[in-house]
């Protein structure tokens, strides 16, 4: 599935193959956030959000790739940021969607609970072919 | 990563979460904190969270766990430092922690083992 291909210079692209590169990419996009004027509050939710996606890449998808880039519409501005992997895929998206539901030892938040955290979620998974998630947060103006 | 260092002083742990802790070092904690309770009379575990920026559903599940379990075996967890930011972020994620009580600092942390705040800890346990 691997399509992350952005010659942008402004684009932060980083490996999700072990524990410690899910703490390298949010921290990333923590600073990067910090340093694009989103509030505290807003840093720390897409942060939060980037970490929850990371993990279930590592987890269920056997690791992926990540890309942290800065994006703009009309009138506002703010961080997207695409996680994937080859992994096995989500067989029930709706199902992985709703709180509660988990196939590992969570408690099941780690796909809703991101999704709230972020202005925008757009999540592709085809079975045996892996998962795409792409996030989007705009700084509070 | 180093493991998180486990500290005894009065009868009490205490955990200091580094800013970049992973979910290795994480269970590694949990592991730890454990042993020491199950090892020596413990009035209490305090953990340290004023440096993390993030803490994410797992982070938080293992949080919640220490003190689930230390609670099993009568020891009270309090977790002390957390940000606005974070909390915020807790809440909207959906994370419940039915067996920790929250401190601002370290010495209100101290302040409700020791009794010296009354009634703070009793939560239904």
């Amino acid at each position: 599935m691997h399509s992350i291909r952005i010659d942008d210079p402004d684009c932060f692209q980083h490996s999700i193959a072990n524990p410690i590169d899910v703490v390298v990419l949010r921290k990333h996009v923590l600073d990067r956030a910090r340093e694009m004027g989103f509030d505290s509050a807003g840093s720390t939710k897409l942060a939060t959000a980037v970490s929850e996606l990371a993990r279930n890449a590592l987890e269920h998808g056997g690791g992926g790739e990540a890309a942290c880039c800065p994006c703009t519409e009309p009138g506002r501005s703010g961080l997207r940021v695409v996680i994937e992997d080859e992994g096995p895929g989500i067989p029930d998206v709706l199902k992985a969607m709703s709180d509660g539901y988990t196939t590992g030892g969570g408690m099941g938040l780690g796909l809703p609970g991101a999704k709230r955290l972020v202005d925008d979620m757009k999540l592709i998974s085809l079975p045996g072919r892996g998962t795409r998630v792409e996030i989007v947060k705009w700084t509070r103006m | 990563m180093a493991n998180v260092p486990v500290l005894r002083s009065r009868g009490m742990l205490f955990v200091t979460l580094p800013e970049d802790i992973d979910d290795v070092v994480a269970r590694r904690m949990l592991d730890d904190l454990l042993r020491d309770i199950s090892r020596t009379r413990t009035n209490g575990v305090v953990i340290d969270i004023s440096a993390l920026d993030i803490v994410d559903s797992f982070l938080g599940r293992i949080v919640s766990e220490v003190a689930n379990c230390a609670s099993i075996m009568d020891v009270d967890t309090v977790v002390c430092g957390m940000r606005p930011s974070v909390a915020m972020t807790l809440v909207e994620l959906g994370m419940e922690f039915p067996k920790v009580t929250f401190a601002m600092n370290m010495d209100h942390a101290t302040d409700l083992l020791a009794g010296e705040v009354p009634d703070a800890l009793d939560k239904d346990r």
